[in-house]
């Protein structure tokens, strides 16, 4: 079974950290990850940039673009994606090509990821 | 068990909002630092063993608050504490709290924390001061370090700026929208200044000044949170994260300047110029470009130039031109002049400063263009010139190395030639 494991904390607490602090946390976190590439059960892993460099795209009867992360929590997360796209907009464009292909209620936030490690891969040693 | 580091971080990240929240109630910002720091002890004492509570900004007001009016009570009436447990058992109450405190408050509590440290009558040095003592909780040694004055002097310019904030009007009603917008503005002026505090600390190879820089980036996070929706509060954050980001580049080893065009951008901090762009192009689909949001996209520019020579100069002369429209000052122009000599050749750059000569006579960078842009024409004998007033004008010395090595150039490739002022160094 794969699972994804989704990473919560105080935004204010983390980015108050100075760079020594960031880094320890970073290396400590390499070592299980580490293990677990080694262990061929290690896929992508992302860290993303802060909230407030994040824009929602609210689905609905006409679109919605909003400032900010998703907020609601009446609705819960049930997927996500990672897409390379040159700009902001062309991220809007291809989540609302999602938003068409899947319409209703809902919303995507729209994320800049600050580092990505692809990874060795799910059964790769 | 909960580590001090952490603990360390959430009381520092909470501050704005506890100090903000506390000096509405109190109305008097000696009380509420006061309350926030005896709250701090608590935390420090509370926190180890009970684990953190959910939300350590609300849990910081309640106590301290608490503890502030037990203090006024007592010196009225010599009353006895209430025990520990009383006031320490918060797992109710702080719930209830923080479902009446939302994030409107919040918001105008912060603001108007930073806008107090906005008062027109402070000279802008106190301003950012008082901003990192009061809204960062920065020690008074750590100012003092940064602004690389004695302790003592630090501590009479925040004592003075404090009284001056004391005697002052705070307006404490909910601010209607016009009054946010011009706190807005203040504010984002400060924090701007704050970060130019720390870079434009030129020779700091060191680094004392550059936690004035990682300051003035949290404070733009904080206050891009709270208005989700400003693109010019985006400009702001994306202007000094991509600045920050050449950081590590900006001095060589012993501490000289290096000119952008010659930094190692292999240096530059990838992710700070990622969050940057981010915010570049959050600002540009508000369609309400300011001076903060153009400056932003300049720097953006260089940002993504993976060479010198793949720099977008047509771009940046563009967005000089729509900075001179909004902020016009000769300064603006001056920059602009090296797009333009980039674009259109020296000729028509040195044609364009040559009016803001009586503006920038005291200018040391005005100088240093000049003299390039002479350089460039081969009128080596009027570049010297041009050389040694900007060194006469130097703030630092690792400006007037930067342009002696300019000079020292021009003497060598003229030497053999044998002219006039060749001897001069």
């Amino acid at each position: 079974m794969l699972y994804a494991i989704l990473c919560y904390n105080s935004e204010d607490v983390v980015g108050s950290w100075s760079k020594q602090e960031d880094d320890a946390v970073m290396a400590k976190l390499a070592v299980v990850q580490q293990k677990l590439a080694k262990e061929g059960r290690l896929g992508p892993v992302a860290r993303l940039l802060p909230t407030t460099a994040a824009t929602t795209l609210r689905k609905g009867h006409e679109s919605l673009v909003i400032d900010g992360p998703f907020a609601e929590t009446k609705e819960q997360l049930l997927g996500f994606y990672v897409v390379d796209c040159e700009t902001l907009d062309a991220a809007i464009e291809t989540a609302r090509e999602l938003a068409l292909a899947n319409p209703g209620p809902g919303a995507y936030e729209i994320r800049p990821i600050r580092i990505f490690r692809p990874g060795p891969g799910i059964g790769a040693t | 068990v909960t580590d001090i580091a952490w603990i360390d971080a959430a009381l520092t990240s909470a501050r704005p909002r506890a100090v903000g929240a506390l000096l509405r109630y109190f109305r008097d910002l000696d009380t509420a630092e006061e309350a926030f720091q005896d709250a701090c002890l608590r935390a420090l004492q509370n926190w180890p063993q009970n684990g953190p509570p959910r939300d350590p900004a609300a849990w910081l007001i309640f106590v301290g608050r608490n503890i502030a009016i037990d203090g006024v009570r007592r010196r009225g009436k010599q009353e006895a504490l209430p025990a520990e447990e009383v006031i320490s058992d918060l797992n109710d109450a702080e719930a209830e709290l923080a479902e009446r405190l939302d994030g409107a408050d919040y918001r105008d509590d912060i603001l108007r924390l930073l806008f107090i440290c906005c008062h027109p009558d402070l000279p802008a040095t106190q301003q950012i001061a008082v901003a990192l003592r009061i809204v960062s909780g920065l020690s008074v040694k750590q100012i003092a370090r940064a602004f690389l004055v004695s302790e003592s002097a630090m501590e009479q310019r925040i004592t003075r700026a404090k009284s001056c904030i004391a005697a002052a009007e705070v307006p404490f009603e909910t601010p209607g929208a016009v009054d946010r917008a011009e706190r807005l503005a203040a504010v984002a002026a400060m924090i701007y200044l704050i970060f130019n505090e720390g870079y434009s600390a030129n020779g700091d190879p060191a680094g004392i000044r550059a936690p004035l820089c990682d300051e003035a980036i949290r404070l733009a996070r904080l206050l891009l949170r709270l208005f989700q929706g400003e693109p010019e509060i985006m400009g702001l954050t994306a202007l000094v994260l991509l600045q920050h980001a050449r950081a590590p580049a900006r001095f060589d080893a012993n501490g000289s300047i290096v000119l952008l065009e010659d930094q190692d951008r292999s240096l530059w901090n990838r992710e700070m110029i990622a969050e940057g762009l981010a915010l570049v192009d959050k600002g540009m689909r508000h369609k309400r470009p300011g001076p903060y949001q153009v400056q932003a996209a300049i720097a953006a520019l260089h940002a993504r130039a993976a060479r010198p020579e793949d720099t977008d100069w047509a771009q940046i002369d563009l967005l000089y031109a729509a900075l001179e429209r909004l902020q016009s000052s000769p300064v603006v122009t001056l920059n602009r002049a090296v797009a333009v000599a980039k674009v259109q050749g020296p000729e028509a750059a040195l044609a364009m400063i040559a009016p803001l000569a009586p503006r920038l006579s005291g200018y040391f960078h005005f100088f240093g263009v000049k003299g390039w842009l002479l350089l460039q024409l081969g009128r080596a004998g009027e570049a010297r010139i041009a050389f040694d007033q900007a060194i006469a004008l130097a703030n630092t010395a690792a400006e007037a190395a930067h342009i002696r090595i300019h000079l020292d150039r021009l003497s060598k490739d003229s030497a053999p030639g044998g002219d006039v002022e060749a001897g001069r160094r």
